[in-house]
């Protein structure tokens, strides 16, 4: 009998390659759906003018997403300034420096934990510690009693001007985002730096550089692609999110930029307008986009389609940046 | 190509008849001690990997450690630069002097130690970045930033390393990209560049094809004029080709330790005999 040899094992194993390719492509039908949907929806209500006008709840054709678009710029610029020398510092320190303690893989278990923590929670979080720093500087509270006045900001040089507690204002959504993106980074920062050989490690000590020499010159210029790509993935991530911003008093309606700067050049030609406008009101285009979205008039839907793809694009030009980036510098990286 | 050496003690040396042609200006001369270890014991944890080992090793010539695997000489020859300090848990007692002085003395800067005491791994280990790059990278964490000088340094330490002529006219290209021999010719210039005194090969020619193997052999045998060198080696030819003392090491112990010519015809040790006649290791 040769039948042995017609056994039905590979019928099977192809019967499993047709189950994985139906999983992938319901999953790609599904967003072909979305992204076919939004844009049939928004389509008439894409241009020029959507992005450089204010919302609008009286005449949904004058609506505009400009309020939405600085406010995430600026949220992202300081979510970066901060999450980002904050998770690599961590992250060296941690792969680097931190003996193989109990203390040390507490933080580590944490941290992944951390990163699966639902974002209304850091919403909750933003709200106590950088809206209201725990209500001690409000009227009668701690900071009164002890110095006799009540402390309503801090005043520098060039006109720049911290409120306290820092209340709805940007660094308050910037500071949240960063607390909700830092797993992310410290943890892909891990990953890349521990990637590095330690033969160039000990090579770089052998030629008498220091631990620190050795971290800056060989061990983060070889982890930055790893890094970059984690920091933009995880950054866009973050200018996704609703929740936590709504938690810490993103406007849903603001006819105005941080600081009134509506146009890119004014970043120079304004310098004392930049430098405040991380302490201003602000909203975000995902907020715009929920706020549309529960208006009764049908007409804001469309508009709704259309601030998401806006959103979309800037998220998606963040990824294919991420890519470039990572596949331009791992040019010279083989082990 | 085996000048006389310095015996053990340099006191009761008496100068050699060289065994064969004598190699230049280097023969008949007294070398100085320049490493020297006094009962150096060794631990990883609670485990000794090295037992009262004391050894002199004189100036400008070739020390080979030989032995079987896990005998203890690759981290015999770490200790001496003190790239053992990097690994947690290991500790030691006993001495290792250079040139007299204490090198776990506390002020010993261990920074200062490992620019005069090199030291070139088994995989050649380039950096991601340029030839140039590469070579200049000692002196730069040294605080060297005149680009005249470090362009001066990266030339002379490719000559010295015999690789010059074959990477002159692309300083600017990736290090990764030289083939496996020229990477680890490109890692003696490196360690060369910080201008050492002593230079530690840590089986510096195992992962190369023969005629790379013979490079830098050669190599070794230019340097040795200028340089002491400390060469571990699986390799029982390769020692008796470029070195001119050899120490045998078995089982953490320093067995054995003599002109090489002397140490493998006429080994004073059964245990050096058994080894390089092929009985085990």
């Amino acid at each position: 009998m040769s039948s042995s040899l017609y056994s039905n094992s590979q019928t099977r194993g192809r019967w499993f390659e047709y189950v994985c390719l139906l999983a992938t492509w319901s999953a790609l039908f599904f967003l072909a759906v979305l992204l076919t949907v939004i844009l049939w929806q928004g389509r008439g209500n894409l241009s020029m003018s959507f992005l450089s006008n204010f919302d609008d709840r009286l005449s949904p054709e004058k609506a505009g997403m400009l309020a939405g678009l600085w406010g995430s710029f600026w949220l992202m610029i300081l979510t970066f300034l901060i999450s980002v020398p904050v998770g690599i510092g961590a992250a060296i320190y941690l792969e680097e420096y931190s003996t193989d303690s109990w203390i040390a893989r507490i933080i580590q278990v944490n941290l992944s934990n951390l990163a699966g923590v639902p974002s209304i929670v850091y919403g909750i979080l933003g709200l106590t510690v950088f809206v209201r720093m725990f209500g001690i500087f409000a009227k009668g509270a701690i900071i009164e009693r002890m110095t006799g006045n009540q402390v309503e900001g801090l005043f520098f040089a060039f006109g720049l001007n911290v409120p306290l507690p820092l209340g709805t204002t940007v660094i308050s959504g910037a500071l949240t985002l960063s607390l909700l993106v830092l797993p992310v980074i410290i943890v892909a920062t891990q990953e890349a730096v521990r990637a590095v050989p330690g033969s160039i490690r000990h090579a770089a000590l052998a030629l008498g550089a220091t631990k620190w020499q050795t971290i800056v010159t060989l061990v983060l210029p070889a982890a930055m692609p790893g890094i970059m790509t984690g920091v933009i993935l995880s950054l866009s991530r973050a200018i996704g999110e609703t929740a936590p911003l709504i938690m810490v008093g993103a406007s849903t309606f603001l006819r105005a930029t941080p600081a009134d700067i509506e146009y890119p050049h004014e970043l120079v030609t304004k310098p004392r307008a930049t430098i405040n406008a991380p302490f201003d009101e602000y909203t975000a285009m995902p907020i715009m986009v929920y706020s549309w979205a529960k208006q009764a008039q049908r007409e804001y839907q469309g508009i709704a389609s259309a601030g998401i793809i806006v959103l979309v694009t800037v998220l998606l030009t963040m990824n294919g940046l991420a890519i470039y980036i990572r596949n331009r510098s791992q040019q010279h990286l083989r082990w | 190509m085996f000048p006389t050496m310095t015996a053990e003690k340099p006191i009761s040396l008496k100068p050699q008849v060289p065994l064969r042609e004598p190699s230049a200006a280097t023969d008949d001369v007294q070398r100085a001690i320049k490493l020297e270890t006094r009962h150096l014991d060794f631990y990883y944890g609670n485990n000794q990997a090295l037992h009262d080992i004391s050894l002199q090793i004189p100036e400008r010539s070739v020390t080979a450690f030989i032995g079987p695997s896990g005998c203890g000489k690759s981290t015999f020859l770490r200790t001496l630069n003190r790239m053992n300090d990097i690994i947690e848990g290991t500790r030691h007692t006993g001495d290792v002097l250079l040139e007299g002085t204490d090198i776990f003395d506390p002020r010993v800067d261990v920074v200062a130690l490992r620019k005069r005491v090199g030291m070139v791994f088994q995989k050649s280990t380039p950096f991601p970045k340029s030839i140039f790059d590469n070579i200049a990278y000692g002196p730069r964490v040294a605080g060297l930033k005149d680009l005249s000088r470090l362009t001066e340094i990266v030339e002379s330490s490719l000559k010295r390393a015999a690789l010059w002529d074959e990477v002159k006219d692309r300083m600017r290209d990736s290090a990764m990209a030289l083939s496996g021999g020229q990477q680890q010719r490109l890692c003696i210039a490196r360690a060369l560049a910080t201008e050492p005194d002593v230079l530690l090969m840590d089986e510096p020619a195992s992962a190369l094809d023969p005629a790379s193997t013979t490079r830098v052999e050669d190599l070794i045998f230019d340097l040795k004029s200028n340089y002491t060198i400390v060469i571990v080696t699986h390799n029982m030819q390769q020692a008796a080709r470029v070195s001119d003392r050899t120490a045998f090491f078995y089982q953490g112990h320093l067995v054995e330790v003599g002109p090489t010519q002397e140490l493998f015809t006429r080994p004073k040790e059964k245990q050096t005999e058994d080894y390089i006649t092929g009985r085990f290791g």
